[in-house]
């Protein structure tokens, strides 16, 4: 136990000396926290947008108060002729232009059609597409205040309800994203090269004729890293309750318990990467391109899994983020417990069992 | 077997790597308190010999004790009896002088008393008190030597293992070491030691020289020259390894 302590002491050391890495360990997910937070959002505010009005009559006005009344929308721009559309859109200065025809209320009242035009800038699909759905839905929202008015024959009316996440907001999704992501990086990247640096150094040789046995040494690396894992848990927690207003709706326990798993599990990855490897840039290319990359890609977290072509769906199920990410979905969005996740969590176990046995193997391989 | 008076004792001890023997049943004996000079070109076999003495590489066959402990069961009490240093001196840049010591004593289980005690007595004798918090990486090479060998036998172990310790290092820093290993050896530690320097050789009570995985010669320095007619031991090791059919790696 002595060896053990003076040996995490060691480690502590070295952390504490290297205060810019410290600083990136500790500050990084803070940091990504607030950018995918408040810079990174798939939800559109206050887009600029011009009307075009060529009838200028009671329900165009109506819709344009509705317009700029949304947060969604600024009406910043009043458009004469389809030149000027043109000329606003190749400035940047809109996002989407509103056109009514003439004869708008006209049209409305007598045949109870008319038409309306949304011109989007699509250069970013995304931003377009989400700009005309809630240019629709305002529209159509105007469309039922009125025919409450006069009773249609048959309506169906879809009411939708979106659940766990009722404002849409982009941080349910990233927070646990962005977890796994943090975990990954300080861990398996961080054991991997302390490892291997003191294969470098040779140091490694030194600890190796002591009596200290190679189990030890290893889980001598892992308690700083895993000490400082359970800081950047918190730290996200507290940041996404608090900055974000993303609740805790499942077990804190629970989702600490899947944390320390997922640490561990990232750990052993690691250490595995460390075994394999005697530099320690090719460690940490290896923990790069073999873990960040997947845990990016394939976790479901930036890239829907169910869209991706099937070899790739099933290439995912080996990424140990992918399970982490839904199991801290499951607990922290929708607030299940253990019941929902416990074949993600055995899942998990599994892969850490897994990479510790070969890891450990390897590490006896090499001693002999 | 293995007398009272016997650190380290090897017999017929071979290890091979699929076809490839690098060591071929070398067979020596190192007695207490000697200082054992173990030489031979790049790729003889030398570092493969003393990773199985030092219980980091299990022999394919022959036999071997280090203080009195067998190589094949007891790596164990092997590992808690000596000391290892190498050429790359084995301290962590970034910790303090302190530091590396209070660790490296720490991994061998020495109490906390001991530790403190005897940290003091080094620092006084290496004239180290003023750099005791200081980061290693800020020591000159010689000191960084000094300081490495010193914690190689921090836990006064009964033979410390010496890997080419001084390559890098200028003559007379080389002579203080020198100095710090003959002390050690007359406090009973038994020096088992590899270098690339001749003259280094003739400092050591015996020399044996290693060519293709064997022990072609054992001896004291001075009988080494007067068997093989040299004025030097560099002119002793020409002559054997140039028989050597390995080219050095």
């Amino acid at each position: 136990m002595k060896q053990f302590i003076s040996f995490v002491k060691k480690e502590f050391h070295h952390i504490w000396r290297d205060k810019r890495t410290l600083f990136i360990l500790l500050g990084m997910p803070i940091m990504q926290i607030l950018i995918f937070g408040f810079a990174l959002t798939n939800e559109v505010k206050n887009s600029q947008i011009a009307i075009f009005d060529q009838s200028n009559d009671a329900a165009t006005q109506a819709l344009r108060t509705e317009l700029d009344a949304s947060r969604y929308f600024d009406v910043v721009q009043d458009i004469h002729s389809y030149p000027e559309i043109e000329a606003a859109f190749k400035k940047g200065a809109i996002k989407l232009a509103v056109i009514f025809p003439e004869n708008f209320a006209n049209d409305l009242d007598h045949f109870n059609t008319a038409q309306v035009q949304l011109i989007a800038d699509a250069s970013d699909p995304n931003v377009a597409n989400t700009l005309t759905n809630y240019a629709t839905s305002i529209i159509l929202d105007y469309q039922d205040r009125i025919t409450n008015n006069r009773r249609l024959p048959y309506t169906i009316k879809a009411e939708m309800r979106m659940l766990y996440n009722p404002q849409l907001k982009g941080a349910y999704s990233f927070v646990p994203g962005v977890m796994a992501m943090v975990l990954m990086l300080v861990c398996t990247l961080m054991t991997a090269i302390t490892i291997v640096r003191e294969k470098e150094l040779g140091t490694m040789e030194i600890m190796l004729v002591s009596p200290m046995r190679p189990f030890k040494i290893v889980a001598a690396k892992a308690v700083p890293y895993l000490l400082l894992s359970i800081v950047n848990i918190t730290s996200i927690l507290l940041l996404s309750v608090f900055v974000l207003d993303v609740p805790i709706n499942g077990s804190l326990l629970l989702l600490i318990f899947e944390g320390i798993l997922f640490t561990l599990t990232c750990l052993a990855f690691g250490l595995l990467i460390s075994t394999k490897t005697d530099s320690q840039q090719t460690a940490m290319f290896i923990a790069l391109t073999g873990m960040f990359l997947p845990t990016i890609m394939l976790s479901g977290f930036m890239f829907p899994i169910e869209n991706m072509p099937l070899p790739l769906r099933v290439i995912s199920n080996i990424v140990p983020a992918k399970w982490f990410y839904y199991i801290v979905k499951e607990v922290m969005i929708k607030g299940l417990g253990i019941g929902a996740v416990w074949k993600e969590t055995l899942i998990l176990t599994g892969m850490l069992l897994f990479l510790l046995v070969l890891s450990i193997r390897n590490f006896k391989i090499r001693l002999a | 077997m293995t007398t009272n008076n016997t650190a380290i004792q090897a017999e017929a001890l071979t290890k091979r790597f699929g076809d490839f023997t690098a060591v071929d049943a070398i067979s020596f004996e190192v007695k207490k308190g000697e200082i054992f000079g173990f030489l031979g070109a790049n790729g003889a076999g030398k570092t493969t010999a003393m990773r199985m003495l030092c219980g980091l590489s299990i022999p394919t066959s022959g036999k071997a004790s280090v203080a009195g402990f067998d190589v094949y069961k007891q790596t164990e009490q092997i590992k808690r009896s000596i000391g290892y240093m190498s050429q790359k001196f084995s301290l962590y840049e970034d910790l303090t002088v302190r530091e590396n010591i209070r660790f490296y004593a720490g991994i061998y289980g020495k109490s906390d008393a001991f530790i403190k005690e005897k940290t003091a007595f080094l620092l006084r004798e290496l004239h180290l008190e003023g750099e005791a918090n200081k980061l290693v990486r800020s020591l000159p090479l010689g000191w960084k030597q000094k300081l490495a060998f010193s914690v190689a036998i921090f836990h006064e172990p009964e033979i410390v293992f010496l890997d080419e310790p001084t390559g890098g290092v200028d003559p007379v820093t080389r002579r203080e070491f020198w100095n710090m290993i003959y002390k050690a050896a007359e406090s009973g530690i038994t020096i088992f030691v590899t270098t690339h320097y001749m003259d280094e050789a003739e400092y050591c009570n015996r020399v044996s020289i290693m060519v293709d995985g064997r022990i072609d010669a054992l001896d004291t320095p001075a009988q080494l020259k007067k068997t093989f007619e040299a004025r030097s031991m560099d002119e002793v090791f020409l002559k054997l390894a140039r028989k050597a059919k390995r080219s050095g790696d």
